[in-house]
């Protein structure tokens, strides 16, 4: 007998499909999913904190420069993390289809016929009643009711039987899961395609604000598609921080975040006002406005050593999270070429502490009597076309003019007859803008998982059948045998079969006091 | 924000100590039940059947606690033998140190003027309560598996100690990142979901010592004693698994409440926070516990010791998570 070279060629194919798609292979993939998370949680992760992770690298060398081949540090990203979970979702793919296939057909088929012998099933009983098997059929149906589909045969001998299944929303809930599971995860990747998300400082006070393009952002972080360009950013505007309200207990910490903005919902829109607070987004159509962060803006007015004055406002960053120490820098430029320029390195302190020979530090991130802490340079700022920190300055061409620790309202004088003034601060607020057009979508599909779980693991499959016959006309009474079967989570079938088979005792019961009233046949009592 | 009300804080601090001496010697109390009960009682007084379904409400119902010993047979002349007297004692104590405990907590709560579970001690404590809790509930309804109750308390006790030692923290207002009602939603299911998750891993551990017994009788040594009087390995088993049943869509739904308002407070829905990295681990491997059970080969000693690595990654998530690993769920409060 020769095989159709067909079948010879495909069969690797169908050994390797049948074996991915087993229920032995998706728990392996399973655990190995769970596993290969672990690291993703011990090691540090470069799309979480990419210092520490570099950190990280350099302090464990070797090692360190390994597990950064093999994606340790960006598991969730990594080629191997997504091998598993697409195998798994192939491994599902494969397993559902024919089992939503079955189901279907399961769906419209009729109960199946009874046993011969009903008290071979698991769970059985037996009764008598004095009602006709045609009058007891149709009482137990009613006593059964709608959860049940019940189908009537008649068999050969004369007898009646009932063909009883529930549950079947229990395979509906668990395809519903699998497949809502499925949709997620696909709904998942194309938020991650599509998704951006930007920072931005804005101090308090007016022309700080900014629109929601790619050019105004500190920082962006696009998915692949809105990188290139194929998401356009819904154009509204944070046009000021109007005020920053922060609270603290005494001890320091946080009670209370608490940011109002004037903002256009699109370009040509009248302004509104917003309050943004930590758990309480701006929700704009398709982005979200988050309050991230907060510091301090020192404000200074600057006599330069030609005699001009520059005002200038600076957001400090924040170089301990507690006690909001914050550290920056403000850059005036005098003019190209004169080597005139004024550089102020300054460290901000909310509630200062001298912690002896005039070195400040801060104790609280509360504001009381602030102290400004600055070194003065004189020179060049170095501008030369490459980008740098607005939070520090360059001073490889700058001399110290000299340094003092100011407390708002002072001026001192530094030499070349630069002069600055402690004008006083106000606070700024680093605000997120999130876009991810398939999140609300996904939600549905989580409430769906969640539905269909509750429904595959609460509902019981059941089969029941009844064979009702009066006793070969033998004049004694009809007689119903009853059997029952779990077709899943057996759990508490007995007691549950104990208390149908009352019920349908119970039916025979009220046919019979109908019986009675209708009149009964002579030979039946 | 209020502040904080020094001598309230006091107060539940004290019940909450009182809690757990009063859970220890109701421990004692179950444990010499257990002991020195008569062989095979337990079999005997209620059929199989009912036993697992009033298992099944090990988690079910932990809504409310009922202060009413079980109902045990009316009082006749002949005398309880001693052990019953003393596991019927012992379930009064539990249900004293119960109020007690809840008290703590809802004093705690009036302290902090906010639901009291913000940081380890705080979780510690109502996940504790809600493991007694569901015992209580379940004892109400299977008076015979009282003597098992030192089993519950053990790690109840573990669980409170450590709290009350090693995680205390002083009750302190919310910082405003835990100021949402998703706080109230997200970690009471957490709770709800672990405490009875901590009784299926309970259900499992006596299942593998009864089930190294059954085959084994006559070499199971000292433990012999202890197995020969627990309820089926099949039922244990059982029991294990209609917990996790219960438990495990809880779990889910409490991940999607956390992602919710991660969403709201941190701008991204998940984004591998350790805490979020772990709580996907721990519901892969309670995946995996249910599929392993509908799989040949798998069912039985495989699916328990599955169900026992899922308690384990709860733990680690619990303690090594918050105290070593520092992320965005880093409201430990110790420092």
């Amino acid at each position: 007998m020769t095989v159709p070279m067909r079948r010879v060629l495909l069969r690797p194919f169908r050994v390797v499909w049948r074996r991915l798609t087993s229920m032995r292979t998706a728990l392996i993939l399973l655990f190995l999913l769970a596993v290969a998370a672990v690291p993703g949680s011990i090691l540090p992760q470069r799309p979480l904190n990419a210092d520490k992770t570099n950190a990280y690298i350099a302090q464990h060398g070797t090692w360190g420069r390994l597990l950064d081949h093999l994606g340790l540090y960006d598991v969730f990203g990594s080629v191997w993390f997504a091998a598993i979970y697409l195998l798994l979702a192939v491994s599902l793919v494969g397993c559902l289809i024919p089992r939503i296939r079955l189901h279907a057909r399961a769906s419209v088929r009729k109960p199946l016929p009874a046993p011969r012998n009903l008290d071979r099933l698991p769970e059985s009983g037996t009764f008598e009643t004095a009602a006709t098997p045609e009058q007891y059929a149709t009482a137990a149906r009613a006593a059964l009711g709608r959860r049940w589909r019940v189908v009537q045969r008649a068999e050969p001998g004369g007898a009646i039987t009932l063909s009883a299944e529930k549950g079947y929303s229990r395979e509906t809930g668990n395809l519903l899961f699998h497949v809502a599971l499925l949709a997620g995860l696909v709904l998942i990747a194309i938020g991650q395609l599509y998704k951006y998300e930007g920072n931005r400082i804005v101090v308090q006070g007016p022309d700080q604000g900014f629109c929601n393009t790619v050019s105004q952002y500190d920082t962006w972080t696009p998915g692949r598609l809105a990188a290139e360009g194929k998401v356009t950013p819904a154009p509204f505007c944070i046009d000021a921080l109007t005020s920053f309200v922060a609270n603290y207990t005494a001890g320091g910490e946080p009670t209370e975040f608490t940011a109002k903005v004037r903002y256009r919902p699109t370009l040509g829109a009248p302004a509104r006002d917003a309050t943004i607070r930590v758990n309480e987004p701006l929700r704009l159509e398709g982005d979200r406005v988050y309050l991230i962060s907060h510091g301090f803006a020192p404000r200074v007015t600057v006599t330069m050593p030609d005699g001009t004055v520059q005002h200038d406002v600076q957001a400090f960053v924040p170089s301990d999270a507690s006690t909001l120490l914050s550290e920056g820098a403000f850059k005036e430029q005098g003019r190209p070429g004169a080597n005139q320029d004024v550089g102020i390195a300054g460290l901000f302190a909310p509630t200062p502490q001298d912690t002896g020979n005039g070195v400040i530090t801060s104790v609280s991130p509360q504001v009381n009597d602030p102290v400004l802490a600055i070194i003065v340079y004189v020179g060049n700022l170095n501008f030369n076309g490459l980008p740098q920190s607005v939070y520090s300055l360059d001073t490889s061409k700058m001399t110290e003019v000299g340094r003092a620790n100011m407390t708002v309202g002072q001026t001192k004088s530094f030499g070349d007859g630069v002069k600055v003034t402690f004008g006083g601060w106000v606070p700024w607020v680093s605000l997120q803008v999130s876009h991810d057009p398939t999140q609300g979508w996904l939600l549905v599909a989580v409430v769906a998982m969640v539905a269909g779980l509750v429904a595959s693991l609460g509902i019981r499959r059941r089969r029941l059948w009844l064979r009702v016959r009066d006793d070969l006309g033998s004049g004694g009474p009809t007689v119903v045998e009853v059997g029952g079967l779990a077709r899943s989570d057996t759990g508490n079938f007995s007691t549950e079969f104990a208390g149908l088979l009352r019920r349908l005792q119970d039916a025979a019961g009220t046919v019979r006091h109908d019986a009675v009233v209708g009149g009964v046949p002579a030979g039946k009592e | 924000m209020a502040g904080i009300d020094g001598s309230m804080a006091h107060l539940s601090d004290s019940l909450f100590t009182t809690a757990i001496a009063v859970y220890a010697v109701a421990m004692v109390g179950y444990t010499a039940e257990y002991a020195f009960g008569r062989k095979g009682r337990i079999a005997r007084t209620v059929p199989v059947a009912a036993r697992e379904r009033e298992l099944v409400g090990a988690g079910a119902g932990p809504v409310i606690a009922p202060a009413a010993p079980p109902s045990g047979p009316p009082a006749a002349p002949p005398r309880r033998p001693l052990a019953e007297r003393i596991g019927r004692w012992s379930l009064g104590i539990t249900v004293v140190g119960l109020l007690l405990h809840a008290t703590s907590i809802v004093v705690r709560a009036t302290a902090v003027d906010a639901v009291p579970w913000s940081n380890m001690y705080e979780f510690a404590s109502v996940a504790g309560l809600v493991g007694v809790l569901a015992f209580v509930v379940l004892l109400w309804k299977a008076p015979a598996i009282r003597h098992l109750g030192g089993f519950i308390l053990l790690p109840v006790i573990l669980l409170m100690f450590l709290a009350g030692t090693v995680w205390y923290s002083r009750a302190t207002p919310l910082v405003p990142a835990l100021q949402s009602y998703w706080l109230a939603i997200h970690v009471t299911l957490v709770s709800i979901a672990e405490g009875a998750l901590m009784t299926s891993a309970v259900m499992t551990m006596l299942y593998l010592v009864k089930y190294r017994y059954d085959r084994r009788p006559e070499g199971a040594g000292r433990l012999a004693v202890l197995a020969a009087r627990l309820p089926s390995a099949a039922t244990l088993d059982k029991a294990a698994y209609r917990v996790v049943a219960f438990a495990f869509p809880l779990y889910t739904v409490a991940i999607i409440a956390g992602a919710i308002w991660a969403e709201a407070a941190w701008g991204r829905y998940w984004g591998w926070d350790p805490k979020e990295t772990w709580a996907f681990i721990v519901w892969v491997i309670y995946a995996g516990y249910l599929h392993a059970r509908a799989t040949a080969g798998w069912k039985g000693r495989m699916a328990a010791w599955v169900n026992l690595t899922g308690f384990t990654a709860i733990i680690f998530n619990f303690i090594v998570v918050n105290v070593v690993i520092s992320g965005l769920h880093s409201y430990a409060g110790l420092s």
